[in-house]
C-alpha cells in the first residue's frame, strides 16, 4: 500500500474505533445502574486516538527514515575501488542509483549501480509491506486496547483531555524544531566551509569569486584560486538597504507624522489601506518592476545627466526595495505616535505652541525609541530581501560604494549559488551556508536591538 | 528706556515677542505640514507607478493574436494508422496539414517563401490540431476554419513593438513574412482574442504558448499543503501557550523562539528544506508537498502570533462562566474560547497564506524553479508555483514575455486581494467587540 | 471691541434632568459676576459636546491679581468652563463653544484669533502632572524658546531661574537643571509644570485640580506658592475642596449641572450662601 492508502486506512480504523466504542459504552450505560464517569463521545474518543496515534507516529517516521536507511545499506553495494577514487563523490552515487529506481535514467551506467538499484526496489518493497503491517496492527490493536478498557470507572474523558493536552504542547515544540533545524542546518554545513576556507578570509576577504570547484580540480582555475571574501557582498548589500532606508524613512516617518497627527479619519480611513498595499505586494512584482521599468528609468536618467549608470543599479535596487519598506516604517512608527499620552501634547499646547512645535518638540522625542526600532527592523527587512536584488540588481561582487554601480549582496549569492547544481562538498556550495548564517545572526541581532531599545527607553515618560 | 530686570519678561513684552514670531511660526507650519502630505503623495505615487506599470504591460497580456485559416483536416495524413490512437496523432504530420493550409491562405510558392509563411504560426499549433482531432474525430475529413496563434516574432510585430521601418537585417521578422502578414489582415483572416494560452497552457519557452496552468495548480497544491499543516499546529500551539502552558523557563524559551522564527528572512526557511528535508530525509525536490511544508513553517509564527491574540481578546470572563458551570479546562477552550476566537484566527491564517502565495525565495532553494511542462496532478508530482513562474519568466527577452509575465502578475495581484479582502470581511462580519 | 457686549445666545432646548427640580433653579447666577476691570469676560457661554451640553448660560468675570475658585460636584462643567478661557476645547473634536469670551476686551473666539498667543498669555496647570520627557531646564525654557522671549542664552537661563524661584522649586533643583523633569517628586513635577507655565510670563493662570494627585504636604507647598503668585497674576483654580477653595481663593464661584448657580466672595459664599443649591453642596447634602 502506498503511504497516503496506509493513512487512509489508519483513519478509517480510528472512526471505527470511534463508533464501537462509543456505542459500546451507551449500550454499558443502558445495561448497568451506576453511571458512567465520562460522556459516551469520550469512550469512542479514546479509541480513536488510541488506533491513530501510534500508527500515524509510525507511518511518519518510517515513512521519513526508509530513505535514510537504503542509503546506508546502498553504499555496500559500491565497489571500492570507485569509493576510494579521488573524484569520488558519496550524493553522486545515490543519485545515480536512484535515478535507475525511478526510471529517469540517463545513459547506460556501471553494472554495480544497477545491482544497487535493484535491491533497493525490493528494500522499498519490503518497507511498503511492513510498513503496511506495523501501523495497521497498530492502529487495530490501539483502538482495541482503548475499547478494552470500557468501564464505568474508567475517566475516558481525563484521558482523552490529557491526551489532547500533550498533542497541543507537542505542536508548539514544532517552533523549537525548526529552529533546531535551521541551526543544525546552517551551523553545520557552515562549520564544514570553515574548515575549507578560513574565517578571517571569509569575514575580511576583500574578493568574492567562488569558482566552479570542478573547474579548478580539473585544472582550468582561469584566475587561479578561489577567493570567499564577503566583504563585497555584505559592502553591497548595506548600499542598496542604505539607498532603501533613503527612501523609506523620510517618506515613511513624515506620512506617519501626518496621518497619526493631522489627517482627518476620512483621510486616515482612505490613505492607511493604500499603503498596507504596497506592503501586500509579492518582492517577485517588486523586482520584476525594478528590473524593467525603473533600472532602465534610472539608466536613461543617468546617461541624460551624463552619468555613467550600470544596467542594474544598486540605486534601482533600493529604490524598489525603498517603496517596498515605506509602509513598515509607516505603520510601525504610527503606532508609537498614537501611543505618546495625550498629556504631553496638551501640556504642550497649553504653552502656545503650535502643533508642528508639539511634534518635533515633544511628540516625537517622546515617540523616538519606537521610531529607532521600527526603522531597526525595517533595516532587517531589507538585509533579508531576496527576490528583488536577485531580479534587478548585479550578480557580480563588486565592492563600491557608488549607487550607480551594479553591487550583488548576500542574499543574491545565496540564491545564485543554491539554485543550480550543487555540490555539498565543494567550498562554492558550502558558502552559501556560511553566508546564511551570517544573514541570520545579523537579522537576529537588528530584532533584538530593537526590541530591547523599545523597552528600555520606554519608561521615560510613563 | 527702563531698566527691565533680566529674567521673566513683562506680559507685554512677552506679548510683542510672541506676535513677532507668528509669522515665522506659521510659516514652519505650512511647510511641515506641506512635507507631510508630500510624504504621503510621495508614497501614493510609487503606487500608482507600480499598478500602471503592471497594467499597462499586463492587460495586453491577456489577449494574443491568432490567425483564422481553413484547414482540409486530411485524416490519412493526420492519423497513419487510422486508430485515432495518441502514437498514431504523433505519428502523424499535422504540422504538414496546417503548413499547406497555410500556404493556400496567402498563396505562398516556393520553397523560400513557404519557409517564411510557416514561420508565421506558433510552434504549438500542431499540438493544437492534434487535440482537436483526438477529442472530436468527427472533423477528420472535413474542412474547418480553424483558429491558431501566431508566432510570438509575428504578434510583436503586429502590437507595433517590431517595426516595419526597421532594416530587414535587423528585424526579427523578414520582408516575406511582413507581407503576408498584410495579405492575412487585409483578408481579414488575423484575430486578436483573449489568449486561452495564457490561463491553460503550462510552461513552453515559446512565448506565444506560454501559460500560467500549471503553476497555477502549483500553487494551489502548495498552499493546500501549507494551510494543512500550519493551521492546526500554529492554532495548536497558541492554545497551549495561552491556556495551558505555565509560565515557566520553558515557556519562555518556545516565545522567544517563535518571535525569532518571525524575523528569520525567508530564504532561510529554503535553505532549511534543502538541508533537512531534500538532504536528509531524501524527499524528492521540487515538489509541492515540500514546499508546502517549507511555507507552513514560514508561515506559523505569523498564525501563532495573530491567533495568540485572538485568544487573549476572548475575555476572562467567558472562562470563568464556562468553569463555573463545571467544564474541565480542554472543555472551556474547545466550547467556549475558541469558537469566539476563530474569526480572529481565520482572519491571520488568511494574510498568512495570503503572504505564502507571494512567496518566491525560500521555493527556489528547494527547487521549484524546474523547467516542467507537465500540469501537477498531486503533492508528490513536480511542479511549480505562480511567482516562481513570474520569476522564471522575468529572464527571458522576449517582448511578449514581458507583457505574459505582466499579466500573470496582475493574476497573483487579484488572488492577493481577494484572499486580503476575505480576511478583512471575516474580521468586520464575524468579530465581535467586546 | 468693547466690554460687556452681549452676544445674541442660541436656543437650544436643555434636556430633562430628572435629579434637579427646575423651579429651584432660577436662570439668573446669583451673586456678583461682575469685577472692575476684569481681565476676563465671559458672558452666556454654552458648550456642547455632540448633542450634549455641558455647560449653559454661564457669565462671569475674572479680575486682575485674584484668585478664584470653581467648585461643585463631579460633571458640573467647571472643568470644561476652565478650558474655554484658554481655548483648550479646541483640541477635542466634538466640542462647539459658543458666546462671548474676552481676554482683556478682545474676543478669543473671533475666528481671525490665533491660539497660540492666546495660550501665552493664559497658561494651564493639569491635574496629573504632565513634565515634558526633557530635563528639568528644558522643561522650563521650552515655553521661552518656542516664543523668542529671551534675547540671548544667559537671559534664557535667568527666564528659567526666575520661574523655578517663583515657583518655589530653584533651592531644590537648581543644582540638577539637566536631570529628568519626571525623575521629580510628584509635588515637585507639579510646580515644574507651574514655572513652566510661569516662564512666558502669563496674565492668567488655569489650574484644573492641581493638587487632586498629590499627598497633603505637596498639596500644602502649593497652595502656599499659589498664595505668593496672586500678587503677580490672576489665578482661576478649579478644585472639588472646599476646604482647600477656602484656603485659597478670594472668590468662588459654584458649579452645578452646567450652569453657573452663585458666585461671590469666598468668606459670604460660605458663611451665607445664598442660594438652596449652594448650600446643599457646601453643608455636604451632595456632591
Amino acid at each position: 500500500m502506498t503511504t497516503f492508502q496506509i493513512a487512509a486506512t489508519i483513519l478509517f480504523i480510528g472512526l471505527v474505533y470511534f463508533l464501537i466504542a462509543q456505542n459500546s459504552a451507551r449500550q454499558l450505560q443502558v445495561s448497568i445502574s451506576t453511571k458512567l464517569h465520562s460522556r459516551h463521545q469520550y469512550y469512542g474518543f479514546f479509541a480513536c486516538l488510541l488506533a491513530w496515534l501510534p500508527a500515524y507516529a509510525l507511518l511518519i517516521v518510517m515513512a521519513i527514515g526508509d530513505d535514510i536507511v537504503f542509503r546506508s545499506l546502498s553504499t555496500s553495494f559500491i565497489p571500492d575501488a570507485v569509493r576510494t577514487d579521488a573524484d569520488f563523490n558519496e550524493i553522486i552515487a545515490h543519485a545515480q542509483i536512484k535515478n535507475v529506481v525511478s526510471g529517469t535514467n540517463f545513459g547506460t551506467q556501471p553494472d554495480w549501480v544497477y545491482e544497487a538499484a535493484e535491491a533497493w526496489q525490493g528494500w522499498i518493497a519490503t518497507s511498503a509491506t511492513l510498513t503496511t503491517f506495523l501501523c495497521l496492527s497498530l492502529a487495530v490493536l490501539g483502538g482495541g486496547w482503548g475499547y478494552y478498557k470500557i468501564n464505568p470507572n474508567f475517566r475516558s474523558r481525563n484521558a482523552v483531555e490529557k491526551i489532547i493536552i500533550a498533542l497541543l504542547a507537542a505542536s508548539s515544540l514544532i517552533a523549537i524544531l525548526t529552529t533546531l533545524g535551521i541551526v543544525f542546518s546552517v551551523v553545520f554545513e557552515s562549520l564544514r566551509f570553515f574548515a575549507l576556507v578560513p574565517v578571517s578570509e571569509f569575514l575580511f576577504g576583500l574578493t568574492w569569486n567562488p569558482q566552479f570547484e570542478g573547474a579548478e580540480r580539473a585544472g582550468s582555475g582561469q584566475m587561479g584560486l578561489s577567493t570567499y571574501g564577503s566583504v563585497p557582498l555584505f559592502a553591497g548589500t548595506m548600499l542598496i538597504s542604505a539607498v532603501a532606508l533613503t527612501v523609506a524613512v523620510p517618506v515613511g516617518l513624515f506620512s506617519a507624522i501626518y496621518l497619526s497627527e493631522y489627517a482627518s479619519d476620512r483621510t486616515r480611513g482612505v490613505v492607511k489601506p493604500l499603503m498596507e498595499l504596497l506592503a501586500g505586494v509579492p518582492t517577485v512584482v517588486y523586482g520584476f518592476f525594478a528590473a524593467l521599468t525603473v533600472a532602465p528609468f534610472v539608466r536613461s536618467m543617468g546617461v541624460t545627466l551624463g552619468l555613467d549608470v550600470a544596467s542594474e543599479s544598486a540605486l534601482a535596487a533600493g529604490l524598489v526595495m525603498g517603496i517596498m519598506i515605506i509602509p513598515f516604517i509607516s505603520s510601525l512608527s504610527d503606532d508609537v505616535i498614537t501611543a505618546v499620552p495625550q498629556a504631553l501634547r496638551e501640556a504642550s499646547y497649553a504653552l502656545g505652541s503650535t502643533q508642528n512645535e508639539t511634534i518635533r518638540q515633544v511628540v516625537l522625542p517622546a515617540a523616538l525609541p519606537g521610531v529607532v526600532a521600527s526603522v531597526l527592523l525595517a533595516v532587517s527587512r531589507a538585509v533579508g530581501e531576496t527576490m528583488i536584488v536577485v531580479m534587478a540588481a548585479g550578480l557580480a561582487a563588486n565592492l563600491s560604494m557608488n549607487p550607480l554601480d551594479a553591487v550583488t549582496t548576500v542574499t543574491a549569492q545565496i540564491v545564485t549559488i543554491l539554485v543550480g547544481d550543487q555540490e555539498f562538498e565543494s567550498a562554492k556550495t558550502l558558502s552559501a551556508f556560511a553566508l546564511a548564517l551570517t544573514l541570520i545572526v545579523i537579522t537576529l541581532m537588528l530584532n533584538f536591538i530593537a526590541l530591547h531599545v523599545v523597552n528600555k527607553y520606554r519608561e521615560q515618560y510613563d | 528706556m527702563i531698566d527691565t530686570p533680566k529674567g521673566l519678561v513683562s506680559p507685554t513684552t512677552a506679548t510683542e515677542r510672541v506676535a513677532a514670531s507668528m509669522a515665522k511660526r506659521k510659516k514652519s507650519e505650512r511647510n511641515f505640514q506641506l512635507l507631510g502630505r508630500s510624504a504621503i503623495a510621495v508614497a501614493l505615487a510609487f503606487l500608482v507607478v507600480l499598478f500602471f506599470s503592471i497594467f499597462s504591460k499586463g492587460l495586453p497580456g491577456f489577449f494574443q493574436y491568432y490567425v483564422e485559416i481553413e484547414v482540409e483536416i486530411d485524416r490519412e495524413k493526420l492519423d497513419p494508422t487510422g486508430d485515432l490512437s495518441l502514437q498514431s496523432l504523433y505519428d502523424g504530420d499535422a504540422r504538414g496539414v496546417i503548413r499547406s493550409a497555410l500556404y493556400a491562405a496567402v498563396d505562398a510558392e516556393g520553397r523560400k517563401n513557404k519557409r517564411a509563411a510557416g514561420k508565421l504560426i506558433s510552434a504549438g499549433a500542431e499540438q493544437r490540431l492534434r487535440e482537436l482531432v483526438y477529442d472530436d474525430p468527427s472533423l477528420m475529413d472535413t474542412t474547418q476554419t480553424l483558429r491558431f496563434a501566431l508566432d510570438d516574432d509575428v504578434d510583436s510585430f503586429l502590437r507595433g513593438f517590431i517595426k516595419r521601418e526597421t532594416p530587414e537585417n535587423d528585424r526579427r521578422i523578414s520582408d516575406k513574412m511582413v507581407e503576408y502578414i498584410d495579405r492575412l489582415q487585409s483578408d481579414g483572416k488575423i484575430v486578436y482574442a483573449f489568449s486561452d494560452y495564457l490561463i491553460f497552457g503550462s510552461a513552453s519557452r515559446n512565448p506565444e504558448m506560454a501559460g500560467i496552468y500549471g503553476a497555477f495548480i502549483g500553487s494551489i497544491l502548495t498552499l493546500s499543503v501549507c494551510l494543512v499543516l500550519a493551521f492546526p499546529i500554529g492554532v495548536a500551539t497558541a492554545i497551549y501557550l495561552e491556556e495551558i502552558a505555565p509560565k515557566n523557563r520553558i515557556t519562555e524559551i518556545i516565545e522567544i523562539n517563535i518571535n525569532n522564527l518571525a524575523a528569520v528572512p525567508s530564504v532561510v526557511f529554503g535553505i532549511l528544506g534543502l538541508a533537512v528535508f531534500i538532504g536528509i530525509f531524501g524527499m524528492p525536490r521540487s515538489i509541492p508537498l515540500i514546499g508546502g511544508v517549507v511555507l507552513a513553517l514560514m508561515t506559523l509564527p505569523t498564525i501563532i502570533i495573530s491567533s495568540r491574540a485572538a485568544i487573549r481578546a476572548v475575555p476572562p470572563s467567558v472562562r470563568e462562566a464556562a468553569l463555573g458551570v463545571g467544564a474541565s479546562q480542554v472543555q472551556t477552550i474547545f466550547h467556549h474560547v475558541i469558537p469566539l476566537a476563530m474569526p480572529g484566527m481565520l482572519t491571520g491564517t488568511i494574510i498568512g497564506m495570503a503572504q505564502a502565495l507571494g512567496e518566491t525565495a525560500p521555493l527556489l532553494m528547494i527547487g521549484m524553479v524546474a523547467f516542467i511542462v507537465d500540469v501537477p496532478g498531486g503533492v508528490t508530482d513536480p511542479g511549480t508555483v505562480l511567482p516562481v513562474q513570474i520569476f522564471m519568466w522575468a529572464d527571458f527577452a522576449e517582448r511578449m514575455f514581458v507583457q505574459k509575465t505582466s499579466a500573470a502578475i496582475i493574476v497573483l495581484l487579484a488572488f492577493l486581494i481577494t484572499m486580503n479582502a476575505a480576511a478583512i470581511i471575516v474580521r468586520k462580519k464575524l468579530e465581535r467587540r467586546w | 471691541m468693547e466690554d460687556g457686549k452681549m452676544v445674541e445666545p442660541q436656543k437650544v432646548d436643555a434636556p430633562v434632568r430628572p435629579d434637579i427640580d427646575l423651579a429651584k433653579l432660577p436662570n439668573a447666577t446669583i451673586g456678583d459676576i461682575y469685577v472692575e476691570n476684569p481681565r476676563m469676560t465671559a458672558r452666556q457661554v454654552r458648550v456642547n459636546y455632540g448633542d450634549k451640553t455641558a455647560i449653559e448660560d454661564v457669565s462671569l468675570d475674572i479680575g486682575g491679581s485674584e484668585v478664584i475658585s470653581f467648585i461643585g460636584p463631579s460633571g458640573c462643567g467647571k472643568s470644561t468652563f476652565l478650558r474655554c478661557l484658554n481655548r483648550m476645547n479646541d483640541t477635542i473634536k466634538t466640542c462647539k463653544v459658543s458666546g462671548d469670551i474676552r481676554l482683556n476686551g478682545g474676543d478669543i473666539y473671533a475666528p481671525d484669533v490665533d491660539v497660540v498667543p492666546l495660550r501665552a498669555r493664559v497658561g494651564m496647570v493639569f491635574q496629573k502632572p504632565n513634565p515634558f520627557p526633557k530635563s528639568i531646564f528644558d522643561n522650563v525654557a521650552y515655553g521661552p524658546k518656542i516664543h523668542g522671549l529671551a534675547d540671548n542664552t544667559g537671559h534664557l537661563k535667568q527666564i528659567v531661574q526666575e520661574a523655578l524661584e517663583r515657583a518655589g522649586l530653584w533651592s531644590e533643583v537648581h543644582n540638577r537643571l539637566d536631570d529628568p523633569g519626571t525623575g521629580l517628586s510628584g509635588g515637585q513635577q507639579q510646580r515644574l509644570c507651574i514655572a513652566r507655565a510661569i516662564a512666558v510670563s502669563p496674565e492668567i493662570i488655569l489650574m484644573d485640580e492641581p493638587c487632586s494627585a498629590l499627598d497633603p504636604i505637596a498639596t500644602a507647598r502649593i497652595e502656599q506658592l499659589i498664595h505668593e503668585l496672586s500678587s503677580e497674576y490672576s489665578i482661576v483654580i478649579v478644585t472639588h475642596s472646599l476646604q482647600q477653595a477656602a484656603r485659597v481663593s478670594k472668590r468662588t464661584a459654584y458649579f452645578h449641572l452646567g450652569r453657573l448657580v452663585e458666585v461671590g466672595l469666598t468668606d459670604k459664599l460660605f458663611m451665607k450662601p445664598q442660594h438652596e443649591m449652594t448650600n446643599n453642596y457646601i453643608t455636604g447634602r451632595f456632591g
